[in-house]
């Protein structure tokens, strides 16, 4: 009986013996867990509504140092500092932030459980990942809130510069109504429109003005709306008729009633025929084989293309060309102007798009805002060259104050 | 007073969508995508406008024989599109209304974009007449680059470099040139349309 008790003893002994053996050469032969992550800060995303955290911690001690075996660090969050974790996301290496951010409180109409709630506290833990599915322990919990923010500080260099901006325009204005005579450089493009509206009136033929594929809103398209208005003008004085097709409905009923105001103003309401402003079609090349149409039926003597344009640009201007137009374009549409600058006679390139109502209608006041336009081309090439002078030396203040971080 | 109300109404909603720019709250987004929504119902409110004057304008060209094939054929694919598309479910493929729109709108517009091959020849070949020393540069320019498409052993290395360094620094510079004026334009257009300066988008002067 005693000789049996020892025997299952040594047995037990021998299992157990054994077992911690095995641990122990685990332990020396398997991959070894990296350190925790460490000193976990949550803070409110700035320049958002109001869901999102940062998440930011203290790397692994065996993240690019130690054991050096970190690959990614693993993000998770509860509601309540003891509730559950839930995994978020993924960091790699070597970064020590995440961001947690989702604003839709409903997925499929269903709750979202990822969104955030603004001003509620939120839970963060954080674990690194080692090669071989290995882990470190959880860090600590760090909390914070996402907070609404009323003001985008990414926004800041806009921000002072459309201030300065306006400040030249109001003060220029001021100036050119007290009396200050600016000189403005000629424009081919807009010196050419009497000559331009005078052919057409020898040769009986009607004006094409085109507003482009843009929409009511585009800048572009109200430049077009006010270089329109003067041409409406001449025209009602010259009584040449101007055809203005147009792609979008709103763009319609501006372009009636800046032509019906202009040929009152020239005093010939009567000659003014709402039929010669008309909505073609909302689609492009449809739009495009509809003022072709028009070119080569009507025969017109001088093309206006003014507003935004796309892949149509080459197919009007060319059929202008082959029709024997005289055609004078503009748009700030860069990848268009070649097209301009190749097919039409005079191109308005850019900014004298938006330029021409104020050599149009040569009011002080329109120039004055030129001006302002000119010092603040000046002002910005001052800073490109320090920046572009301090940058090659290495030195970054002046990238840093521009760059805008959206 | 018919003048001033909606001049006033540009300037306050003017100046609160340049706020709104600058807010990034919850509020702030609502605003915009209210203002927004609003550009869309503004739209539907003209599209019918738009409808009655192409109708109108169509019906008048039937009495012209110059103009009455056109104005027929338009008409005519007016009113197939609008009452084979008066059902919902006749909008999914497999019905005539997608069938007219897949197997003849969308052929014929693409014939309408492929005009522009022929097109960029002829306008290439007037373009690069070298009447002028400014022509003769962009004659020259563009067959460098022109020559990037091609395989010329040796002489393709060193083009390739010209080539990257014509579009990485005087075309960039240009560009961005351009650029920054279109930027300050549209901004000058802007304080000019908010302080009532510019006025004609309203029919004004």
């Amino acid at each position: 009986m005693a000789r049996k008790l020892l025997m299952s003893l040594f047995v037990l002994l021998l299992i157990f013996g054994t077992a911690g053996a095995q641990e122990a050469v685990q332990d020396t032969i398997g991959p070894p867990s990296p350190a925790p992550p460490t000193n976990i800060v949550v803070v409110d995303r700035p320049n958002d509504t109001g869901h999102g955290v940062l998440v930011n911690w203290a790397l692994s001690a065996d993240d690019g140092g130690g054991k050096d075996n970190v690959l990614a660090y693993e993000v998770y969050r509860a509601d309540q500092a003891d509730g559950e974790y839930v995994f978020r996301g993924l960091s790699v290496k070597g970064t020590g932030q995440y961001e947690d951010k989702d604003d839709s409180p409903r997925i499929n109409d269903l709750p979202n459980p990822g969104f955030l709630i603004t001003e509620k506290t939120y839970y963060y833990k954080v674990r690194a990942m080692a090669s071989g599915g290995v882990y470190s322990e959880y860090s600590e919990a760090g909390s914070g809130q996402p907070m609404e923010n009323w003001f985008h500080v990414g926004k800041i260099p806009i921000l002072i510069g459309v201030i300065i901006f306006w400040v030249l325009v109001v003060y220029f204005i001021f100036m050119a109504r007290k009396g200050t005579d600016y000189y403005v450089r000629p424009l081919a493009g807009i010196n050419a429109v009497d000559e331009a509206i005078g052919r057409a009136t020898e040769m009986g033929r009607p004006i094409l003005f085109v507003l482009g594929t843009g929409t009511a809103g585009d800048i572009a398209t109200i430049a077009g709306f006010t270089i329109l208005a003067r041409v409406a003008k001449l025209t009602a004085e010259y009584q040449t008729r101007v055809l203005v097709p147009v792609n979008d409905p709103v763009m319609f009923a501006v372009a009636q009633e800046t032509v019906r105001t202009a040929y009152l103003e020239a005093g010939r309401p009567d000659i003014y025929n709402p039929d010669n402003i008309s909505y073609e079609t909302a689609m492009q090349f449809p739009y495009v084989a509809a003022v072709n149409g028009i070119m080569l039926r009507e025969k017109t003597a001088t093309n206006f293309y003014m507003g935004v344009f796309h892949a149509e640009s080459l197919i009007l201007a060319e059929t202008g060309n082959i029709a024997g137009s005289i055609q004078i374009s503009g748009t700030d549409q860069i990848s268009q102007l070649p097209f301009f600058i190749a097919a039409t006679d005079y191109t308005l390139i850019g900014e004298e798009l938006y330029a021409a109502s104020a050599y149009l209608s040569k009011e002080p006041v329109q120039v004055g805002t030129l001006k302002a336009q000119d010092w603040a081309k000046a002002i910005l090439m001052v800073i490109l060259f320090i920046g572009a002078v301090l940058i090659s030396m290495n030195v970054s203040f002046i990238k840093d104050m521009v760059t805008v971080n959206l | 007073m018919k003048k001033q109300i909606p001049i006033y109404f540009v300037l306050i909603s003017g100046i609160v969508m340049l706020i709104q720019y600058f807010v990034p709250s919850e509020e702030s987004e609502w605003l915009f995508t209210y203002a927004n929504d609003w550009v869309i119902v503004v739209g539907i409110f003209a599209l019918a406008l738009g409808i009655w004057s192409l109708l109108r304008t169509e019906f008048k060209k039937l009495k012209n024989p110059k103009e009455a094939f056109y104005a027929g054929t338009l008409l005519f694919g007016y009113f197939i599109m609008v009452f084979t598309g008066l059902k919902r479910e006749w909008l999914e493929a497999g019905h005539l209304h997608m069938d007219l729109f897949n197997n003849i709108l969308i052929p014929i517009q693409a014939t309408i974009f492929a005009l522009l091959a022929f097109y960029v020849a002829s306008a290439a070949y007037r373009a690069f007449r070298a009447r002028t020393a400014l022509a003769t540069i962009l004659l020259l320019t563009a067959f460098i680059i022109m020559l990037r498409l091609i395989p010329l052993g040796p002489i393709s290395e060193v083009n390739q470099t010209a080539v990257g360094w014509i579009l990485a620094v005087p075309n960039m510079a240009a560009k961005r040139a351009i650029t920054i004026g279109v930027g300050l334009g549209a901004i000058a257009t802007c304080i000019k349309i908010i302080l009532g300066i510019e006025r004609t988008y309203m029919g004004h002067d």
